[in-house]
């Protein structure tokens, strides 16, 4: 979308293209503040929600498999083993035990 | 005794269960800005129309020293009365008894009442304010949360059923006004949330004040929990009453009529509201007023998903249920949170007896990933669904753009609309006219000398072929092209000879909308 504004009646007007076709309207609050969206990348083991992580079970450098415990995220009372989603090497460690962790924070990296 | 001491004792029973929480509670609740649950009633029904019922019900518990503590009336006044004349049952929780917390006796309190509103057949309004379940009563508390919401969902669509949030409403106790028609809040007073800010922080980490995250605004504008935005607890009272006075007693009749009166012209003249360029704004609000009755329309969730307005009107005198898209927010799309709120209206008016009238100028559904990861597919398929099932009399007024999807889904006749109508301004078509001709004379363009002059004449073309409401009318999808002047006329005719209308959906124990 362009960022051509008109003030008019104290409404910001935007161009607003729907199928090609482009629109003089305003946009409201929820739909200016919308995330873009980001692709999931597998390499990178986040948070699914906000916790604190209680064990790091691997080292920078370590080759993990699928079965191979990373880390123990405890989030609402229970402790969630986080495993690899494929077979690899772990690049970066970005969190200690105790650590408190909002929601998709990024704690491990793999290669 | 005599029966002047029996009587004299009664009243001191009485004075003493009045009282509430005692004054210190009262001053506390004052102090919050907030006024008691009993001066809410009274400033909510007709003068001496309140009658209270169960003023000396205890609670029973035990445990925890429980059997120590006197509740008075266990915490909510119940009763009947009325609202301009329209009975009502009513419950109001008191938050300066045990902090309007929800025990047993206290929700069998509430449960009688909605009994009684069910066997009555009037509406039922609750006054929320509450800390939530007690937690000495234990599964109790849950016990009588879970009689409420039965009751809630039993009496859907039979009773109008209304919420008022005046004060917090945490934790399980929210379902129930969300099992409601409409919930009521006023700016700094309400507060609705499952988990609070405590809870939040403790288990998630996260720092958030309560008027974040459930406050009045919030449930207007965001989460579109809310239908009813106040400013004080006496404009929400004076909203609550014009409600009352659009909608029946009960599902088996129709609201009450009201003298006929025409709209004020003069103030919005219908030929000049909407711009011919299907791509300027305008507010189709102005629209409404230029048709119904004394220029009057009470809108429900002003704040939520403003590309669709919805809300109550007159025409003739009968209440009708009004949705319009609105090109001055988001070019009045359809998308997640638009659809379930026309949705929801539908389903209301059809339930109650209100005829739909609905205005189209729409360029589609609003194209986007976090549109289709929301579930734009399935929150919209919800309109479609409304719109099918509703029987009450649905007529349709295509103001200028129908395109798409969004033509379909607008009431159209393929929905079994009983009447469609369009101004000269309408544009029935798939898609826009830049889209379309994009496609389908793409080889064309891609081609040419000078792509962008090919492009620009074949838009023109397409515009002049199929940007009107000609086509569709030469199919017998819209019953009649009129003139704008001519909207209120044809509008009212449709209504008085679909007044009879009597249509049976085919048997069944309930449809499975897509939630």
């Amino acid at each position: 979308m362009e960022d051509k504004t008109l003030q008019q009646d104290d409404q910001q007007f935007v161009e607003f293209i729907v199928d090609a076709d482009i629109y003089r309207t305003t946009v409201n609050k929820k739909y200016s503040r919308r995330k873009p969206y980001e692709p999931l990348n597998p390499k990178m083991i986040t948070a699914f929600m906000p916790g604190t992580i209680q064990d790091v079970y691997v080292k920078p450098g370590q080759e993990v498999k699928s079965d191979t415990i990373l880390c123990i995220l405890e989030a609402m009372k229970m402790k969630n083993k986080l495993f690899p989603p494929f077979k690899g090497i772990v690049k970066t460690i970005n969190v200690e035990p105790g650590q408190l962790v909002p929601k998709n924070f990024v704690i491990i990296e793999l290669e | 005794m005599s029966i002047k001491q029996k009587t004299l004792d009664l009243k001191m029973r009485m004075q003493n269960a009045l009282q509430g929480g005692g004054q210190k509670a009262i001053e506390k609740q004052v102090a919050m800005g907030k006024m008691t649950a009993r001066e809410r009633i009274i400033a909510l029904l007709d003068p001496n129309s309140f009658h209270e019922y169960d003023l000396f019900v205890e609670h029973a518990a035990r445990d925890f020293d429980m059997d120590k503590k006197h509740l008075p009336g266990d915490g909510v006044i119940t009763g009947t009365g009325t609202i301009s004349g329209f009975p009502v049952c009513i419950f109001a929780q008191d938050f300066t008894v045990a902090g309007g917390s929800l025990g047993l006796m206290h929700a069998r309190k509430i449960t009688k009442i909605m009994d009684h509103a069910m066997r009555l057949k009037i509406p039922l309004i609750g006054i929320n304010d509450s800390g939530g379940a007690r937690i000495q009563e234990g599964v109790n508390s849950l016990a009588g949360y879970g009689e409420i919401f039965f009751r809630n969902t039993q009496a859907s669509g039979v009773i109008p059923q209304i919420s008022v949030i005046l004060g917090p409403c945490a934790g399980g106790a929210v379902y129930s006004p969300a099992l409601t028609d409409f919930v009521f809040v006023v700016d700094k007073i309400s507060k609705m949330f499952i988990t609070g800010p405590e809870v939040i922080k403790s288990v998630l980490g996260e720092e958030i004040s309560m008027e974040e995250l459930g406050g009045a605004r919030v449930h207007s504008e965001i989460t579109g929990n809310a239908h009813f935005f106040a400013n004080s607890e006496a404009e929400c009272f004076d909203q609550i009453k014009k409600l009352v006075s659009y909608i029946p007693w009960n599902n088996t009749k129709k609201a009450d009529p009201f003298p006929k009166k025409a709209p004020k012209t003069r103030q919005y003249r219908i030929s000049n509201i909407i711009p011919t360029d299907p791509r300027e704004p305008y507010d189709v609000r102005d629209v409404i007023r230029s048709i119904s009755d004394d220029s009057d329309f009470f809108e429900v969730q002003e704040l939520f998903a403003a590309n669709i307005v919805i809300g109550f009107g007159r025409l003739n005198g009968e209440t009708i249920g009004f949705v319009a898209n609105q090109p001055l927010v988001l070019a009045g799309v359809l998308d997640v949170d638009s659809s379930d709120k026309a949705a929801r209206f539908i389903r209301y008016c059809d339930a109650f007896n209100i005829p739909l009238v609905t205005l189209v100028d729409l360029p589609g559904y609003l194209p986007g990933i976090d549109q289709e990861h929301a579930g734009v597919i399935r929150h919209g398929a919800k309109i479609l669904y409304s719109y099918s099932e509703a029987t009450v009399p649905k007529i349709t007024v295509i103001l200028r753009k129908a395109y798409g999807g969004g033509y379909i889904a607008m009431c159209s006749r393929h929905l079994q609309a009983d009447f469609v109508f369009a101004w000269p301004t309408a544009e029935i078509a798939v898609m826009g006219p830049e889209g379309a001709a994009n496609i389908i004379f793409r080889s064309e363009i891609m081609n040419a000398d000078d792509p962008e002059e090919v492009r620009r004449t074949k838009v023109e073309e397409y515009k002049q072929k199929f940007a009107n409401p000609y086509v569709a009318a030469a199919h017998g999808y819209i019953d009649a092209v009129i003139e704008p002047s001519e909207t209120r006329r044809f509008v009212i005719h449709a209504l008085d000879i679909s007044s009879q209308k009597s249509e049976k959906s085919p048997e069944k124990k309930h449809g499975i909308p897509p939630f």
